[in-house]
């Protein structure tokens, strides 16, 4: 399990490792589409993160390889649409549609990596309490407690159901049709049941609308620096043009 | 469906944040008044079934691929719009964060296209007008399983519709791809069309086989299995005619007047003085006397060319053909709908 490691970010608390996050994707989005120069430089934020917290970029590409073709299709279209040239080197032209191309897609990459970052560096109790420090209605933060901690259970139980069924119809790919109902119906049924047996063992204990989270960590002053260091570093990165000046500083020292 | 945060600008992002956050606000009020803590176990547990649910593959008879179920529509169908509508959020927020399944600064949007159109559009604007309706001769409970089967394939089609055009929409304002706005509608509703009909029928089948078990468990049936309001089929109609207005209406409103991908790529866009591949659009093409024959008849029969009224081009002649071609289609459902005798049983009743 990636976010019960000790590496000083998993010891951060989890309000300020959100608050980073959400700063980090706004800015990396809100680069336009042509920006890739300024873009670049927001590389800096996955790669500390990577190399502090211990979490390998084989992981996250691993995890993220269902969801990143999608996100790479959407800007292949821009090199069809958008033809005027943009920069020339040598006597290559490249088009203004390779470069928001290849932008959406480093977007893409970046704003995926930092959410998993956070995930992978951060227990879902943590998160929980940071979302209820956010004030955020007790009523929903319980209920995304409950229904993570349920997901492994349904899960388990379909995937036990999906066994049964295949090895009653070899060969055959999914749920046939006559089945359809029933397969996910008894599972329903079954469910709700549950659901009562819970809600009175709930009562059994002394539930009184919301969770306490108890070993939720203090917010002290590392983590205030954190999230200051980090949002000025991420907003130097956008309104100043850094390759640009460390080009032409060192075009300017040749000449 | 799930949108990536590159895929949206902060702004459309944050719009679509405050849409969603209202939507959730009022639905964590109204659930407030009712018995809250008894509701949170049953809600957790139905949208982590729902979760696992939704990777199961079903077979689709004839052909090789496979459908899942429509989340939203069983959802609300189980828990009602409101508590519906928080599991979505709840599912949709776990996808996001465990499984990068839609970005976190995209998960205004994808609650709004996703749990909002499904929860809210699908509950009180056809699941409950459907099932409270005197459809397919009324009280008898092979009328309430067609009625069940109705409304979740018409709620899945028209909030997956609904749901694929708001993506595109967001998309084009947030000036993140270059393909045309009708370009991209013209891929993306055909696609969610099929996938919502499968969706569609999957769903009917769960809460068919829920209905016949335990019917008290859906929403306004009752204990007995019969609908607990009974709505007239004039009633229905109404709200169903509704619908359709928005949708067929108020979309091809919305559609860009902007000639379709193809199109501008082969002959550019007279207006703004580009011109592509340079070709004539109207001397395009092999020559043929049976080509000719071809284009006049296609002329004279299709009354509304390109979606609008024959040398008008105000948005109202693109909006009265989408009324125009929502009432074809329901025509030719009635039609079809008679042909297969549907109403037979409605006949024999009266």
């Amino acid at each position: 399990m990636l976010a019960a490691g000790d590496s000083p970010v998993h010891k951060l608390h989890p309000s300020a490792k959100l608050v980073v996050t959400i700063a980090y994707i706004i800015i990396t989005v809100s680069f336009s589409k042509y920006q890739l120069n300024g873009l670049l430089m927001m590389i800096i934020y996955p790669a500390f993160l990577f190399s502090s917290s211990g979490v390998t970029v084989g992981t996250c590409f691993r995890k993220l390889r269902f969801i990143l073709p999608l996100v790479l299709a959407v800007g292949l279209f821009n090199p069809l649409f958008d033809r005027a040239a943009m920069i020339k080197i040598g006597n290559i032209t490249v088009s203004g549609g390779t470069i928001s191309m290849v932008t959406l897609m480093l977007k893409g990459v970046f704003c995926l990596a930092a959410s998993f970052l956070l995930m992978a560096t951060t227990s879902i109790d943590n998160l929980c309490a940071a979302l209820r420090q956010f004030h955020l209605p007790p009523m929903m933060v319980s209920l995304l407690l409950l229904t993570y901690r349920y997901i492994g259970v349904m899960t388990e139980e379909l995937s036990v159901m999906t066994d049964a069924y295949s090895l009653r119809a070899p060969g055959q790919k999914g749920i046939k049709f006559n089945a359809w109902g029933s397969f996910l119906g008894q599972l329903i049924l079954r469910t709700m049941d549950r659901a009562d047996e819970l809600y009175n063992s709930m009562q059994l204990r002394g539930f009184s609308g919301s969770f306490t989270y108890a070993d939720c960590k203090r917010f002290d002053r590392r983590d205030a620096l954190w999230i200051v260091l980090w949002i000025l570093l991420f907003l130097i990165c956008r309104f100043l043009d850094i390759p640009g000046i460390l080009g032409s500083l060192l075009l300017g020292g040749f000449s | 469906m799930h949108m990536a945060d590159a895929l949206l600008a902060p702004a459309v992002a944050a719009t679509m944040y405050v849409a969603s956050g209202t939507a959730a606000g009022v639905s964590v009020h109204k659930l407030r008044k009712d018995d809250e803590e008894r509701k949170l176990p049953t809600m957790a547990v139905t949208s982590a079934l729902v979760f696992a649910g939704q990777m199961i593959n079903y077979t689709i008879p004839g052909t090789g691929s496979s459908g899942h179920m429509c989340g939203g529509m069983l959802l609300s169908a189980l828990l009602g719009p409101y508590a519906g509508f928080l599991s979505m959020i709840v599912i949709l927020t776990v996808q996001c964060l465990f499984f990068a399944d839609g970005g976190l600064m995209a998960l205004g949007a994808n609650i709004w296209n996703m749990a909002f159109y499904g929860c809210f559009v699908g509950y009180f604007l056809i699941w409950r007008p459907i099932v409270n309706s005197n459809w397919f001769g009324g009280e008898t409970k092979s009328a309430q399983r067609l009625r069940i089967i109705v409304a979740s394939i018409i709620g899945c089609v028209v909030t997956l519709q609904l749901g694929a055009f708001s993506v595109v929409l967001e998309t084009t304002l947030s000036g993140i791809t270059e393909l045309p706005f009708s370009a991209f509608v013209a891929l993306m509703q055909p696609i969610h069309l099929a996938i919502g009909l499968v969706e569609g029928l999957v769903t009917a089948a769960v809460l068919v086989f829920v209905y016949e078990s335990r019917p008290e468990l859906l929403m306004d049936v009752d204990a007995t299995g019969t609908a607990i309001g009974k709505r007239s089929l004039k009633a229905t109609l109404a709200i169903l005619a509704v619908v359709v207005v928005v949708v067929g209406g108020g979309l091809s409103l919305l559609a860009s007047s902007n000639p379709d991908g193809l199109e501008w790529a082969l002959f550019g866009n007279e207006d703004a003085n580009v011109e592509n591949m340079g070709l004539d659009e109207d001397n395009f093409g092999v020559e043929s006397k049976a080509a000719e024959t071809a284009g006049s008849i296609q002329e004279s029969t299709s009354f509304l060319p390109d979606y609008a009224f024959p040398d008008d081009d105000s948005p109202a002649g693109t909006t009265v053909s989408g009324l125009v071609g929502s009432a074809i289609v329901a025509a030719i459902s009635v039609l079809l709908a008679f042909a297969f005798g549907f109403f037979r049983k409605k006949k024999q009743a009266a």
